[in-house]
This record gives C-alpha cells, sequence and structure tokens, in this order.
C-alpha cells in the first residue's frame, strides 16, 4: 500500500472513528465505547478510567477477575507463589472485633499521586492522562523502587524469563509489572478483562467506567452510596473504589 | 606539618600479589554470581515480590554510607581547620571513592536489568529521589578526585580548602538522599521518617570512621610504616562520639514508633517478635555494634591499637546488622492495607515476608568490599596516598600550632 492511500484509510478511519464517537457519546452509560479510539490519537485527560469494587457481591470462592487477568496477560504460574507475577489478588479478609468476613480483587489503585512514578529513577513508571498507571517496559532498569513505594503491593517483578508472551501485554524479565486495566483493550472500546469475566459470572461486583462522566454507572454508584479508598489517608486519589470495606 | 611525606605503598612486596590475586578471586566469584542471577533471573536468590531488596543492597547501602563518612574525616582537616588530621585527608579521599565504587557496583548488578545503565544515566525523573542519588554518586567521585588532587598537586594546594568545602557539602546532600530512599517511602510503616535523613547522616560518620581507621591501621601494618597514637587516639575517641550519637538517633527513632499505635505492630516486629531482625538488632547491633565497641573505646584497654580495630571490626558488623534490619526487617513486616482486619491471600498479604539469602547475593555483596580493598592498595601503590611515617611529634606539633591560632 502507498503512502498515499495508508493516509487516507487513516483520515478515513479517524474520520468515521469521530462520528461514531459523537454519535455514541450521546448515549449515557457509553462513554467508555465513545472513547474507543485509534491508536493515532493522543490520550487526553477528558477522562479518568475508574473501577469500583462492590465487596457485598465478591463471593469468597470465586476467582474469575483473576484467572481472567493472567489469561489475558500471560501470567503463567512457575509454581512458585513467592516470584510468580500477581497484577490481580482476591484478598480474604475477617474483622478483627466482629468477624464478619469479605473478599475483594486488590490490583494497581491507578492512584492520581502514585507514589511508584515519583520514584521511578527513569521516568518508567508512568501515568497516563487517562488515569492509568503504567510501566514503560523500554526503560526499565528493574530497581523495584516502585515496588518498595507502592502502599498496596500491586507491583510484581518478573523473576524469571517468559515465553509465549501476549501480544497485548509484553513482559520481560528482570522489570517490574502491574495491571495495566487491559488498556489495550480499552483503547478497542472494550472493557478489561477481569471486569468482564466477573459481568460473565453475574456476580457485577466491578464497575468500570470513566470517573469524570456524571452520566456514567460508576460515577452514579459512587454519587450514590458511601465507598472508599484503600489507605484513603495517604491522599492518593486512587482509581480504584471500594463499596462495603 | 611540614615533614609528612606521602610516598607510594611499596614495601609490601610479594604480598602485595598475594593480597591482590585474593581479592580478584573474590571479585570474580562476585561477578559470576551476578551473571547467575541475571542470566536466570532474580528467582535464583532469596528475593521475592514482597522483599525486593535483600542481601546486595544491604551491603551496597552501607559501603555507600561508608564511603560517604569516610570523606567526612577529610572535612575535620580542610572544613573545620583541624591541621592534625591533615595528614590523613588524600586517603580519607581514596578509600571514599573505593567505597562508593564497590557498593555502586552491587547496585548496579543486582538491578534486573543491569544491561540498561545507560538508560540510568540518560533518562531522569528529578522528582525521584533516587535519580537525585545517581546525580549525587556521580558528582562524589568527581569531587573527590577533584579534592584529593588539590592536596596532592602542590600548586593546587591553595584551593583544597574550597574544593573541601564543596565536598562536604555535597557528601550531606548526599546521604540525606540516601536516608530519603527510606524516609520518603509512606508506603512502609518501617520507614517514611524525616528521622530517617539525619540518621544516615550519623550513621555515615560512625561507619565511615571505622572502615577508615580499619584502612588505615591495615595499611601501616602491612607496610610497616608508623602512624601516630595521638591520632589514633583522637580518631577512636571520634569514633566513640558518633557510635554514641547513632545510638541516640535509633532510640528517638524506636521510641516514637512505639508511641504512635499506627507503627506498634512493626516496633514491636522488629524489636521484640524473636525473629531474624530481633536478633539482628539487639545482638548485632545494640550489643556487638554499639555496647561492646564502646566499651573497648573507652575502656581500661582502648589505648591498645588491636583493641581500637577490634572495636571498629564490631562497629563494621553492627552497620551491616542495622542495615540488614532496615531494608530486609522493613519490608518484611506486612503491608497495613486494611487495618483491623486479619488479611490473607495468594500473593502473602497480610504475611511476613519471608526472605532466605543465598550465596550468590552474599558474594556479589562481600565482592563490593574486594573491588574497594583492591582499589584502595592498587592505587595507594602508585599514588603517594598513605603517609611514609606519621609520628606522635608531628601531631603534637600540629595541636601546638593550632592552639597557637586560637588564643
Amino acid at each position: 500500500m502507498s503512502n498515499e492511500s495508508t493516509d487516507q484509510g487513516r483520515r478515513g478511519f479517524l474520520g468515521t472513528a469521530t462520528a461514531t464517537a459523537v454519535g455514541l457519546a450521546a448515549i449515557p452509560g457509553l462513554s467508555l465505547v465513545a472513547l474507543a479510539r485509534s491508536p493515532d490519537l493522543a490520550v487526553d485527560n477528558r477522562s479518568r478510567w475508574g473501577l469500583l469494587i462492590d465487596t457485598s457481591k465478591c463471593l469468597t470462592e470465586c476467582t474469575a477477575c483473576t484467572t481472567a487477568c493472567a489469561s489475558e496477560n500471560g501470567l503463567v504460574s512457575h509454581g512458585r507463589p513467592a516470584t510468580d507475577a500477581q497484577w490481580l489478588r482476591k484478598v480474604q479478609l475477617k474483622d478483627k472485633a466482629t468477624g464478619r468476613t469479605l473478599s475483594l480483587p486488590v490490583g494497581c489503585q491507578h492512584c492520581e499521586k502514585p507514589p511508584c512514578v515519583d520514584v521511578c529513577p527513569t521516568g518508567a513508571s508512568f501515568r497516563r492522562a487517562d488515569g492509568i498507571v503504567l510501566v514503560d517496559k523500554h526503560i526499565c532498569i528493574g530497581c523495584r523502587y516502585c515496588m518498595m513505594a507502592c502502599p498496596y503491593k500491586a507491583r510484581s517483578f518478573v523473576h524469571e524469563e517468559t515465553h509465549n508472551q501476549k501480544a497485548n501485554a509484553p513482559r520481560g524479565k528482570g522489570t517490574v509489572e502491574a495491571c495495566t486495566l487491559c488498556v489495550p483493550r480499552l483503547d478497542a472500546g472494550r472493557l478489561p478483562a477481569c471486569v468482564e469475566a466477573c459481568q460473565q459470572e453475574g456476580h457485577q461486583a466491578m464497575i468500570f467506567g470513566d470517573l469524570q462522566d456524571p452520566n456514567s454507572a460508576i460515577a452514579k454508584r459512587l454519587a450514590a452510596v458511601p465507598t472508599h479508598q484503600l489507605r484513603e489517608a495517604l491522599n492518593l486519589n486512587t482509581g480504584v473504589r471500594y463499596q462495603g470495606v | 606539618m611540614k615533614n609528612v611525606r606521602f610516598t607510594e605503598m611499596r614495601e609490601t612486596g610479594q604480598s602485595y600479589w598475594l593480597v591482590q590475586g585474593l581479592l580478584a578471586v573474590v571479585i570474580l566469584l562476585g561477578l559470576s554470581s551476578a551473571y547467575y542471577m541475571e542470566l536466570n533471573g532474580h528467582w535464583v536468590t532469596g528475593m521475592n515480590n514482597q522483599i525486593v531488596w535483600g542481601l546486595p543492597h544491604v551491603f551496597a547501602v552501607f559501603l555507600i554510607v561508608t564511603a560517604s563518612g569516610e570523606l567526612n574525616l577529610a572535612s575535620i582537616a580542610s572544613v573545620f581547620g583541624k591541621a592534625p588530621y591533615k595528614p590523613l585527608t588524600r586517603l580519607a579521599a581514596l578509600v571514599a571513592i573505593a567505597h562508593m565504587a564497590g557498593g555502586l557496583m552491587i547496585l548496579v548488578l543486582d538491578l534486573g536489568r543491569p544491561d540498561r545503565l545507560i538508560v540510568a544515566l540518560t533518562h531522569y525523573n528529578l522528582k525521584s529521589i533516587f535519580t537525585w542519588n545517581i546525580l549525587l554518586y556521580n558528582g562524589f567521585f568527581v569531587l573527590a578526585t577533584v579534592y584529593a588532587w588539590t592536596m596532592m598537586e602542590r600548586r593546587l594546594n591553595g584551593y583544597a580548602k574550597v574544593v573541601g568545602f564543596g565536598v562536604f557539602l555535597w557528601r550531606v546532600i548526599l546521604t540525606t538522599c540516601t536516608g530519603s530512599i527510606f524516609g520518603f517511602l509512606v508506603a512502609r510503616d518501617a520507614y517514611n521518617a524525616a528521622i530517617m535523613a539525619p540518621m544516615f547522616i550519623i550513621l555515615s560518620f560512625s561507619y565511615g570512621t571505622a572502615i577508615y581507621l580499619m584502612t588505615l591501621e591495615t595499611l601501616s601494618y602491612w607496610s610497616g610504616r608508623r602512624i601516630s597514637d595521638v591520632l589514633v587516639t583522637r580518631l577512636k575517641n571520634l569514633l566513640g562520639i558518633f557510635i554514641g550519637a547513632a545510638f541516640y538517633f535509633f532510640l528517638a527513632y524506636h521510641l516514637t514508633g512505639m508511641y504512635v499505635a499506627e507503627r506498634q505492630g512493626v516496633e514491636y516486629f522488629l524489636l521484640a517478635s524473636g525473629n531474624v531482625y530481633t536478633w539482628l538488632f539487639w545482638v548485632g547491633q545494640v550489643l556487638i555494634g554499639t555496647i561492646v565497641p564502646l566499651a573497648l573505646l573507652y575502656g581500661s584497654l582502648g589505648r591498645s591499637r588491636v583493641v581500637v580495630y577490634l572495636a571498629c571490626l564490631f562497629v563494621l558488623i553492627g552497620g551491616l546488622s542495622q542495615m540488614y534490619v532496615t531494608i530486609v526487617g522493613g519490608q518484611a513486616y506486612p503491608l497495613t492495607i486494611f487495618p483491623g482486619y486479619e488479611v490473607t491471600s495468594s500473593f502473602s498479604d497480610g504475611q511476613v515476608g519471608s526472605y532466605i539469602p543465598t550465596i550468590f547475593e552474599a558474594l556479589l555483596g562481600i565482592s563490593g568490599f574486594a573491588v574497594a580493598a583492591f582499589l584502595v592498595i592498587l592505587v595507594s601503590r602508585v599514588l603517594p596516598f598513605v603517609p611514609a611515617t606519621l609520628v606522635d611529634s608531628d601531631v603534637d606539633e600540629c595541636l601546638a600550632t593550632e592552639a597557637t591560632q586560637s588564643s
């Protein structure tokens, strides 16, 4: 294909994408799809992606979200739990005073002021304009200072050679990684794998969407019920919120 | 101190080659270990996703802090005008450079991607205290080298005081930033404390003086050179003050922690729960690293050079214990993400982190010391860093001059 026809194709795609986006943006609750974008378009801060976990609907024995996360991102267990990567894990809690138990998934909280980004010497840890905290695999030197700094133990270090990687989730021995909110899916207008899996199980314990869109399901729920951020006192303004903790 | 002459340390004869050969073997073992760890990935080490900094960091941070403290000895003469210390300054600059090099070698070889060192040197996130440290380490080498040069080149002697002052400021900032690597970490209960910065400075005084004294004594004994008893006595008294001051800082740090409900868990974990960190704190840091050396230095045996050397060795053991407790112990205590809850998960949430260092990490750490020793011995053989002789009368003469100037 010549350069000219490539450009025309790209322009055509951009035009269609923009028209579709404008059309879909008018439909409440579809802002995620509305912001499906071409890789050529820069991310901006008109959206801030967030996740709400309703712990009352999260079942102790269910691991659909963590399984989907591992499968989507090619996270293979080597039978060494201490060094195996886990971007999302199920945490079981028991209230010491009352004995009440609950279960919830914990991963990167996608902070507005992420300590991992602050401490990263090379700038490999960064926050996208739409609030997703990521690691640039090309300039991560594997110093693990971000893992020291993360208040949620959300990051994993790749302790061994990786094989059969997923094209959408490149990994590298000696670098640090964490939940990306399935950013390639997101950019294609799809939900993160964990959220989709939770929905498919019929639990509806995870609501994903744009925190800045008052019409999004997540923003409406946050406005209606009391929710919390983990380690709220740190004032990091996390993108992941919890209901019932 | 016009009489003090510096000469290349050639008296060591054949033993020079033997010692350097042995050190080279240790360095090779360390490098091979690093290669093995990098080739296989860090799963072959004791480190994991909870304890991300292990034994290599204990050695590396100890050496870096020590290097800064050694340069402090040079400042005593040039910045604070204490003339009797002047003959010690150029060697102080050399051992500081050597220990910094040893520490940084460990740090770089323990990276997940040491091959990307160039990335660390070309991509800077200036909000990161780590970045500041990278810049400060590089500047440390340059400044300490220029400092040694101004002392050794007669035509540049006039600049020694100015450069010395710059070096003093630089090393204070550097160790402030090294302490702040931990002080700035809000995530973990053991860190997140402003006292980390000044505490690391006082630790550098203590460790730097002890290791410097050991180096000076070893070199002078090996080469048959005499170093003044008066000077060693002054240095050992200074070391005693630094050991006491370091202990005071730890007292303040732990007492604050015990008072604050939020940190009582980690204090109990480190100081009273009977794990390896508790033992290293009480036996390693407090008994061997503080009480015993203070008793040796200020007791009736304190005039013996052998006893002073032993006291320094105990400070070294105490220092490594302290670093282990601070770095590994601080990570082993689980993060308090859900206060008031019992926490379990497949990712060790709520559990004390397990860390058993491997031989590879130990060899890499020890090789940092070997690199430093190799460099000091090599450079002092080819360049005049060590005083040919430093007798009491030289120091007395200086003291007399100092007294006249101050009266």
